[in-house]
């Protein structure tokens, strides 16, 4: 119950002090909403925001699904060969390196019109990195003990991968994808935001700011928070479930 | 001691083995000549660094020497044998699985026909052997040092390996663990008789482990000297403060001074 209670209490502690700060300073709405303005702005477009937060969900996992494929694909080339760890590590931190924002109307372009394809790519570009990196390092600092036991009994390659070295680097990989889930929302609502004629909550917020809404444009924070710790929490389940034996009990 | 002897489950002959490094060649190993009967334990000793764990590696099939030949029952060694069993100082356990499905391990993947069940019976027949019953669901990481080290033991022998490589195993754990794992490591061999290489720093537990002891020279390694160390049948440490164990431990400290010495000039 507690562990219910006082995070519950420090959120309406939080909710009354923006309140009060709002009323304070005796803001107008369109320079800083209040938390009592954004039910009636949800609420008023209750169908839009349903709609485009399914959107917006579907794309980033989406995008977070092949951010997952193509980051292990990489992890492993490059945790198992050096030659091409070192052949492609400069090419992936340069890559990195990259605002994704300066990206977005680049792809925009490169595929107008696809709105879905432009999202997904964004959302995947900007998250697959911490993966890559993490899966690609915990390979390639597998001890050498770990390989002897199995190699010395005649196990393959592909054997030591299953039965070692994929299991050893799961806590690594939900510690990436963790990060990665905040970063693909970044990505969908950049593409959202910037895409003329979008959709998804990233869209919505974009038609807060044209038409000065700016309830409606916090309502949109809100929900993409929301929609976040969801999405963060199925990572945490996920990671309890197939890499719990590395979260050490606490008593 | 002869190389025909067919009783000699390892031979190594005229073994010589070169590390290529980026400063150079690095000669670990040359013309090493050593044999170890059937069920003997033979215990290697050296300085620091003198080329021991090149040695299992060479023994396991994980190496290939540069020179020269090993046989393991007369089969000249090409790549590693499931025949083979490995312990480390470190016991590399996998956190994910608990200590049984630990022990169980090799059994996955030396082809065998045993059940599931039979698996886990002879995994556990072994973690009951070496004091670990009712430790068989638990994880590594819920376990001391040396009951670790105990496990380890156990997924070295679950396949009963033909040969027993023990690289440091206690080398890890403090004075009092280590001297009743070497009471688990004479219990086992009552039970479970195999041939063995023990590879140690300790000189009290190499003389109360083996039937016979080898010196190492410096670097590049090869056989200084060897003693045998007569065995009774219930070995008691207190025998290791005999008069007898105490000449057996001088004679070899002076030999392992030798050998450092010889390995300071040749740097």
């Amino acid at each position: 119950m507690r562990h219910i209670l006082i995070p519950l209490y420090a959120i309406v502690i939080f909710l009354v002090f923006w309140e009060l700060l709002v009323w304070f300073n005796e803001w107008p709405n369109y320079k800083m909403a209040s938390p009592s303005d954004i039910w009636p702005a949800f609420w008023k477009f209750k169908s839009l925001f349903f709609h485009y937060g399914w959107d917006t969900l579907w794309r980033t996992v989406v995008g977070l699904f092949v951010a997952v494929l193509c980051g292990v694909f990489l992890g492993m080339i490059m945790g198992f060969s050096k030659v091409l760890r070192e052949a492609l590590y400069p090419l992936l931190v340069g890559f990195n390196a990259i605002p994704k924002a300066t990206v977005v109307p680049i792809i925009a372009l490169i595929f107008v019109g696809q709105h879905d394809l432009n999202t997904i790519l964004i959302a995947f570009m900007i998250s697959f990195f911490p993966i890559a990196v993490s899966v690609s390092i915990g390979l390639s600092t597998l001890e050498p003990e770990y390989r002897d036991i199995l190699r010395s009994l005649g196990a393959s390659k592909s054997l030591i991968f299953w039965k070692i070295a994929l299991p050893k680097t799961l806590p690594e990989f939900f510690g990436a994808l963790k990060v990665a889930v905040t970063l693909a929302f970044i990505g969908t609502n950049l593409m959202e935001i910037v895409s003329p004629h979008g959709r998804g909550l990233g869209a919505l917020f974009d038609s807060g700011k044209t038409n000065s809404d700016y309830p409606l444009m916090f309502a949109v924070l809100i929900a993409l928070a929301l929609l976040g710790i969801g999405l963060y929490y199925v990572v945490v389940i996920l990671e309890k479930v197939f890499a719990g034996w590395a979260e050490r009990s606490t008593d | 001691m002869s190389f025909s002897s067919k009783k000699d489950t390892i031979l190594i002959k005229d073994v010589t083995h070169t590390y290529k490094t980026e400063t150079g060649l690095l000669p670990v190993i040359k013309n090493l000549n050593m044999s170890i009967p059937q069920n003997s334990f033979t215990a290697v000793v050296g300085p620091s660094g003198c080329g021991k764990s090149t040695l299992t590696k060479l023994i396991s099939g994980l190496l290939q020497p540069d020179e020269g030949e090993i046989y393991l029952n007369g089969a000249k060694i090409t790549s590693p044998k499931p025949t083979v069993g490995m312990a480390f100082q470190n016991p590399v356990l996998l956190e994910w699985r608990s200590i049984i499905q630990n022990v169980i391990l090799p059994l996955e993947i030396v082809p065998n026909k045993l059940t599931l069940l039979e698996k886990e019976q002879r995994a556990k027949e072994l973690l009951i052997l070496v004091g670990l019953e009712g430790f068989e669901e638990k994880k590594p990481s819920e376990l001391s040092g040396g009951m670790r080290q105990r496990a380890s033991l156990c997924r070295a022998l679950v396949h009963k390996p033909e040969v027993l490589i023990l690289d440091e195993p206690f080398g890890a754990l403090d004075a009092f663990t280590r001297e009743d794992l070497w009471q688990v490591m004479h219990n086992l061999r009552k039970e479970e008789p195999f041939t063995g290489v023990l590879i140690t720093h300790d000189l009290r537990e190499s003389i109360f482990l083996a039937d016979e002891v080898v010196v190492l020279s410096g670097r590049p390694a090869s056989k200084q000297y060897f003693i045998k160390v007569p065995k009774s049948k219930t070995p008691k440490l207190d025998s290791l403060y005999s008069l007898k164990s105490i000449d057996m431990l001088k004679n070899l400290r002076k030999q392992i001074e030798i050998a450092q010495k010889q390995q300071e000039e040749n740097k």
